[in-house]
């Protein structure tokens, strides 16, 4: 039940803003963020964006266990 | 030969770990549940680790009272808007779907905002079912700040959140043999990883952990070599989603609209701070103060033993109702109901 679906910021109106992943699009609330802009990847679950994604971040973690000893 | 992807790589280097003594671990989230079954990561398991399945499905924990209630208020005519997950799940006598079926006017939602659209076009009492954990009650909370902005006098909630620490809190105090947590990513996203630090006191790491394939062999690895190492950390596994500080906005909206409270889980009973009542400034909200609920409960059900899968000390398939009298079809307790219960992930994926 707590799953939630990444969505791109398209439009912002107000404490609103509609969103986008794969064509679709949907008006969600954005009030339980700080600053959201458009173009930003936010995680919505419920009908409003509850994080921001940092694709940057995305791979680190994920990749020490591949490669190695973790807890070394 | 076939060609190692770095996917191939962690599902060699997790099952070839050795795990000195074995391993019991719980994946707290329903979501994880059904991630785990669909990818066949229980295939993927050093030999001796065992996970078992937590009580992290809302739907699942929810008693079969909460049920009762709404019903009950069903057949006093209001509109009772819901999540859709609820619908199917059987309280002591009746549930919604049956309700709605004979007549009530039960509306499935994909969203509070949703529940609080109908109030305002309806004009008509307007009850929204708020179920859901640290993820979904920001939502919710929400809604009930918008209702009090825009005087809505017709829209309350009939509340049963809950928290997810306090249950981990009760699960590590009753010796259940537990090695470590792979910890729900979108509960974490707003309580943060400092949430956890209780597990740490009591010598068990825990990872927050992401929904895809890599996410969840990664994080068992790691919580596999913490607990070979006799490291207990909370590692967060899923920081292009979680930070560790979670989502303070998120927390102080709903300290505004709700204040924890003890609270009933199915099969873990009643846990201290476990749930989230309306604060009594929002008391205008709250179903139960404004109807009164004659629900009409039933002894519980024989047989289920959803409780004892939710506290992670039987497989589904160890309840004697498992997959003949309860199948995903035909569903008897919670854990069947809900597409992200254990044991309708234990058929559907086998
Ligand atoms: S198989 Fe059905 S009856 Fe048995 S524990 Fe699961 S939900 Fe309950």
């Amino acid at each position: 039940m707590c799953l939630a679906v990444p969505m791109q910021v398209r439009e912002i109106k107000g404490d609103m803003a509609v969103v986008e992943s794969s064509g679709l699009k949907r008006e969600v609330g954005i009030m339980l963020l700080d600053k959201v802009k458009m173009g930003d990847w936010v995680l919505i679950h419920a009908g409003f964006a509850i994080s921001k994604l940092t694709k940057k971040q995305a791979r680190q973690t994920l990749a020490i266990f591949a490669e190695g000893q973790f807890f070394g | 030969m076939a060609k190692t992807t770095p996917l191939t790589r962690m599902a060699e280097r997790l099952l070839h770990l050795p795990v000195p003594g074995g391993a019991k671990i719980m994946e707290v989230c329903g979501s994880h549940t059904v991630a785990i079954r669909r990818f066949g990561v229980q295939r993927l398991l050093p030999a001796g680790v065992k996970l078992v399945s937590g009580p992290g499905c809302p739907v699942c924990v929810t008693p079969d009272l909460f049920i009762d209630e709404a019903v009950a208020l069903a057949r006093q005519g209001v509109i009772v808007a819901s999540f859709g997950d609820m619908l199917r799940v059987p309280g002591s006598r009746s549930s919604l779907e049956r309700e709605r079926a004979a007549g009530g006017d039960i509306r499935a939602v994909y969203s509070p905002l949703d529940a609080l659209r109908l109030a305002e076009d309806s004009g008509r009492e307007t009850v929204f079912l708020a179920v859901g954990f640290e993820t979904t009650a920001p939502a919710i909370a929400v809604a009930a700040l918008l209702a009090v902005e825009k005087k809505l006098a017709n829209f309350s909630l009939l509340t049963s959140l809950r928290l997810v620490p306090p249950a981990l809190k009760a699960l590590v105090s009753e010796s259940s043999g537990l090695a470590g947590f792979l910890l729900p990513g979108h509960v974490s996203a707003i309580i943060g990883r400092q949430a956890y630090g209780f597990l740490a006191a009591s010598r068990l790491p825990g990872v927050i952990a992401g929904f895809h394939a890599e996410d969840i062999i990664s994080s068992l690895g790691l919580l596999l070599e913490m607990h070979n190492k006799g490291i207990y950390e909370i590692v967060n596994n899923y920081r292009r989603v979680v930070r560790d500080e979670g989502n303070e906005r998120s927390r102080s909206v709903l300290a505004e609209v709700f204040t924890p409270s003890d609270a009933e889980w199915r099969g873990l009973g009643s846990i201290p701070a476990s749930g989230l009542v309306l604060r009594p400034a929002f008391a205008a909200l709250d179903a139960r103060q404004r109807f009164t609920i004659h629900a009409d409960s039933a002894p519980r059900r024989k047989g289920c033993r959803c409780g004892d899968v939710l506290r992670g000390l039987i497989d589904p398939p160890a309840c004697p109702l498992f997959n003949r009298s309860c199948r995903p079809d035909h569903p008897v307790g919670p854990c069947m109901v809900s597409s992200e219960g254990s044991c309708s992930a234990w058929v559907t994926y086998g």
